[in-house]
């Protein structure tokens, strides 16, 4: 069983400015961006089971031209309040990194 | 060409031959809301000022070298006033000792509270989402607050002459625009390209460090060629590259407008240049500059503790919230009900379990052998942060364990003094556009003869 980052060559989370919190998974075989796309394993409900957020307030973006699947959600926390753990939301990517695809 | 974010490094031989290709100008971007609100609210840089310094001589060289204008934006750091002063020195200190003379514009970014709150209360401050809240309390709570520029208060600076442009807060890819769309270069283009420049050689295939980026921009097309020998740029790589610390990775939002990569085709030149065609661009009915604000929550003091106690590691959460009520307790005798009640925020991060992740962190049940703990308090003055902080350690560290008979103590300090004072505390408090009446309104330029 593959997990996504095992076949991605890079999940990656990031601000995207102070208030969003932003999620990069690229992958240098098509087939392989394809594999996760089609699979439809990167939902809302899976984000919203993970990170709380409402669905209405997820974005998830397919960009087959950069091979590169995208999810954007208002940070948990915003940056620099006193609960915020991470101030880059650098290391926030990790319950997906692990995900089990599909075979 | 870009010259890589100032104070993180470039190396010298690609700048070199970057200048070889004969570019029309240098940009740099010094600045991000990356490193958190307290560039802004202190208007100390994030980078030394030995590692601006350096990079900003290598470019100020080449820009005077090859006749071209060099456009610094977000100039230390954030961008404000005292950011914007600094920089400005550094140029000077560097023009001074290397006998340069030119032509410099600075242009400011920091924001008037009385024009803003005028914006306010006429309906022309607007939020972006996610919406937080604002009103004119914000305005006046915040230490300092910047506008981020677009592309024409550079534009001007150049048809005025500038030869060094030191900006304020800027939209990085401005930066990297403004001289194509004076040209007359297609805003498509220019605006993509500019967005695939800003952040130096990370749209190469495999990043080693920082380093410069070239591209070359006309109407229908942009090319992007890695600067150092070593590094290659793919369809792929440079097509990612929109996926950078951005919300959207197909449509990039600019004070005139939004740039469109739907439709962008990206190919080869050869197995490191890669050109682009078809990028779009969608002007705005209403040029907006997005407002950036951080205010003083407070000041903090945090001490770091280790644990491997098995006992204590078995009850952790029962352990602290019982210490976390004996803390308020004593507080209430030492500094009195006003501080105990709401007068001071304590936080407990647990490195090792979910100090990372905190409630998002999904193997919170997995057994502990060793954590490390990391108190923070906040309070309104240091002294109080500090005062506090000496009491939460000493409370905890000879708190009982029940399983445990006679004293214990149970916090491996690794440093003494135990409580490290970390200063005021920042956050950024707007997510807002405002409607100027005109592009520059809000960036008041000097020029001065260096």
């Amino acid at each position: 069983m593959a997990r996504l980052m095992d076949i991605a060559q890079l999940c990656r989370s990031k601000n995207a400015g102070p208030f969003s919190l932003t999620f990069d998974f690229m992958f240098d075989k098509v087939e392989n961006y394809r594999r996760v796309k089609d699979s439809g394993i990167l939902s809302k409900a899976l984000i919203q089971k993970l990170y709380g957020t409402p669905p209405d307030d997820i974005e998830i973006f397919y960009v087959e031209a950069a091979r590169g699947i995208k999810i954007t959600i208002p940070r948990p926390m915003i940056q620099g309040d006193p609960e915020d753990s991470d101030q880059y939301g650098c290391q926030q990517f990790r319950p997906l990194a692990e995900l089990e695809l599909p075979d | 060409m870009q010259g890589g974010m100032l104070g993180s490094g470039f190396v010298e031989d690609s700048l070199k031959r970057a200048l070889e290709w004969d570019p029309d100008f240098i940009g740099c971007d010094a600045g991000s809301t990356d490193g958190g609100a307290t560039s802004l609210g202190t208007g100390a840089c994030a980078y030394s000022k030995a590692a601006v310094k350096r990079d900003l001589r290598l470019a100020m060289l080449g820009a005077r070298e090859k006749k071209i204008p060099l456009l610094i934006g977000s100039s230390g750091y954030a961008g404000g006033d005292i950011n914007l002063a600094w920089a400005v020195d550094i140029t000077r200190e560097i023009a001074r000792e290397e006998r340069l003379k030119f032509k410099m514009a600075v242009i400011h970014s920091e924001q008037d509270k009385k024009y803003l709150k005028k914006k306010l209360a006429a309906g022309k401050i607007t939020p972006l989402k996610p919406v937080i809240p604002f009103s004119e309390d914000v305005i006046d709570r915040s230490e300092h607050i910047v506008g981020m520029m677009g592309a024409e208060p550079f534009i001007r600076a150049m048809e005025q002459g500038a030869e060094v442009i030191m900006a304020g807060r800027s939209s990085d890819t401005s930066i990297f625009a403004a001289l194509p769309l004076m040209r007359g270069v297609s805003p498509g283009p220019a605006w993509h390209a500019a967005k695939i420049l800003e952040c130096g050689a990370a749209c190469v295939t495999h990043r080693l460090r920082g380093d410069c980026m070239f591209a070359r921009i006309g109407s229908e097309s942009f090319i992007i060629e890695p600067p150092n020998l070593d590094y290659a740029c793919s369809p792929a790589s440079v097509a990612a590259h929109t996926f950078y610390e951005t919300s959207n990775p197909v449509n990039l939002y600019e004070p005139s407008g939004m740039v469109d990569t739907t439709t962008a085709v990206y190919e080869a030149v050869n197995d490191r240049v890669v050109r682009v065609t078809g990028s779009g661009f969608v002007h705005a009915d209403q040029y907006t500059i997005k407002l950036e604000g951080s205010e003083r929550v407070g000041y903090q003091t945090i001490s770091v503790v280790g644990i491997c106690d098995p006992w204590l590691l078995s009850q952790l959460d029962d352990w602290l919230k019982l210490l976390t009520d004996k803390v308020k307790v004593r507080a209430t005798e030492v500094f009195g009900p006003e501080v105990a009640n709401g007068g001071y925020i304590l936080h407990i991060r647990v490195y090792g379990r979910n100090g990372v992740m905190g409630k998002s962190e999904p193997l919170m049940d997995k057994p502990l052998h060793e954590v490390g703990l990391v108190f923070e308090v906040t309070a309104a003055t240091q002294d109080l942060a500090n005062g506090l902080m000496s009491m939460i350690t000493y409370l905890g560290l000879h708190q009982s364990v029940p399983q445990w008979k006679g004293r214990v103590s149970n916090f491996a300090f690794p440093y003494s003094p135990k409580e490290v004072p970390r200063g005021p505390l920042y956050r950024f408090n707007m997510n807002h556009v405002v409607e100027p009446a005109d592009p520059y309104e809000m960036f008041p330029m000097e020029m001065e003869t260096v």
